[in-house]
């Protein structure tokens, strides 16, 4: 079996990653894990073991570069600017998506990972067990946990 | 891996999971760019690709940091040929017009009949033995001139390779550039073409014309 070109790769699964690494570090660091999850991929391409599941591989190095980065961010901290968030967006829905992710960005850290890899990568919990290092229930537990805040906020604003 | 059967529960989810917005197109487009300069600068980017438009169609260019490896018409399929330079050379492929710059120039300013020689580095890397040495002689079939296929194996030094000159011209992967297109049949007439008989006869014409 042959390999995709790269581009292909990042044409496929590039929108979802950059959802997976909002999701998991928020607006500010997504864009740097995103760049440092797809030049590392790259450079181990080639040697990817034919029949790989990509979008689990592919979440498995952004999990892995979200921690060097919050270890990066822990040893210096940087005065956060005002940086004026998303450049200004005229869908609809904008108001209350801002609001999901807020709720998002506010749940438990392993809740917001867990709900990340399986409801927006698509991973099975057994996979996620492994990225949180803790069991698979306790992984289905999390990601229920972070979804039924999630949806207190989400029916809270929309319906 | 999106499945149906605990659906009920995943319905809603879903749904309110789809309620983040997605990525905006803007936000990948930055994306990319940043990735094909990271690549480059690391030396990783092994094949950087663009397509043009043309004459005679749209036609992708790829290169390797040694030059230009492939053109291809759009007849030879654009996605089926980038799969199988990720199988011969590398599957580390991104599109990257900025490394392409160069070679699109070129080949537009052929087009528009304001130039007659390429000046660019040439990747040989897919064409090997015979048929590479046949393509290192199509440059020397001047702008506007055509030679048979026969006095072609003759000046390859193998006067009864004329099939074997006919193969190399098909299989030429640097079309346009490399220029098969001067090759012609001993009776005049054209022969075949890997952009069509069309896109050598649109070539032949643009030469007679400069």
């Amino acid at each position: 079996m042959s390999m995709k070109p790269f581009e292909q790769i990042v044409a496929e699964h590039g929108p979802t990653v950059l959802r997976v690494c909002r999701a998991v570090l928020g607006p500010h660091e997504a864009e740097d894990a995103w760049s440092e999850t797809f030049l590392s991929a790259m450079r181990a391409y080639p040697e990817l073991r034919p029949g790989s599941n990509i979008q689990a591989w592919l979440v498995t190095i952004a999990k892995r570069k979200a921690i060097d980065q919050r270890r990066a961010l822990a040893r210096s901290p940087l005065p956060v600017e005002e940086l004026p968030e998303q450049p200004a967006n005229d869908e609809p829905s904008v108001e209350r998506d801002d609001e999901l992710w807020s709720a998002l960005d506010a749940l438990p850290r392993k809740q917001r990972e867990a709900v990340a890899y399986h409801h927006i990568a698509g991973l099975p919990y057994a996979q996620i067990a492994e990225l949180l290092g803790n069991t698979e229930s306790a992984a289905r537990r999390a990601a229920a946990d972070g979804i039924k805040t999630l949806r207190a906020t989400y029916q809270g604003a929309s319906r | 891996m999106n499945t149906t059967n605990h659906a009920s529960q995943w319905n809603t989810d879903a749904d309110l999971v789809a309620a983040l917005p997605v990525a905006d197109e803007d936000a990948i487009r930055r994306l990319h760019a940043r990735l094909v300069l990271a690549a480059e600068a690391e030396g990783i980017l092994d094949v950087g690709y663009r397509t043009i438009d043309t004459p005679v169609g749209s036609l992708l260019l790829a290169a390797t940091n040694q030059g230009l490896v492939r053109v291809a018409y759009a007849r030879e399929d654009h996605d089926q040929v980038l799969t199988k330079l990720a199988e011969r050379i590398s599957p580390r492929i991104l599109h990257a017009p900025a490394r392409l710059d160069r070679f699109a120039r070129e080949i537009e300013e052929y087009f528009a009949g304001a130039r007659t020689l390429f000046d660019l580095p040439l990747d040989f890397r897919l064409s090997t033995g015979f048929r590479r040495e046949v393509l290192t002689h199509l440059s020397e079939i001047g702008y506007g001139k055509t030679a048979s296929y026969a006095s072609v194996a003759q000046a390859v030094g193998n006067p009864r390779a004329v099939r074997a000159v006919g193969t190399a011209c098909a299989t030429n992967p640097l079309p346009v550039v490399v220029p098969c297109h001067r090759v012609v049949r001993s009776d005049g007439t054209m022969g075949g073409y890997a952009g069509g008989p069309e896109a050598k006869h649109t070539l032949l014409r643009l030469e007679a014309a400069a």
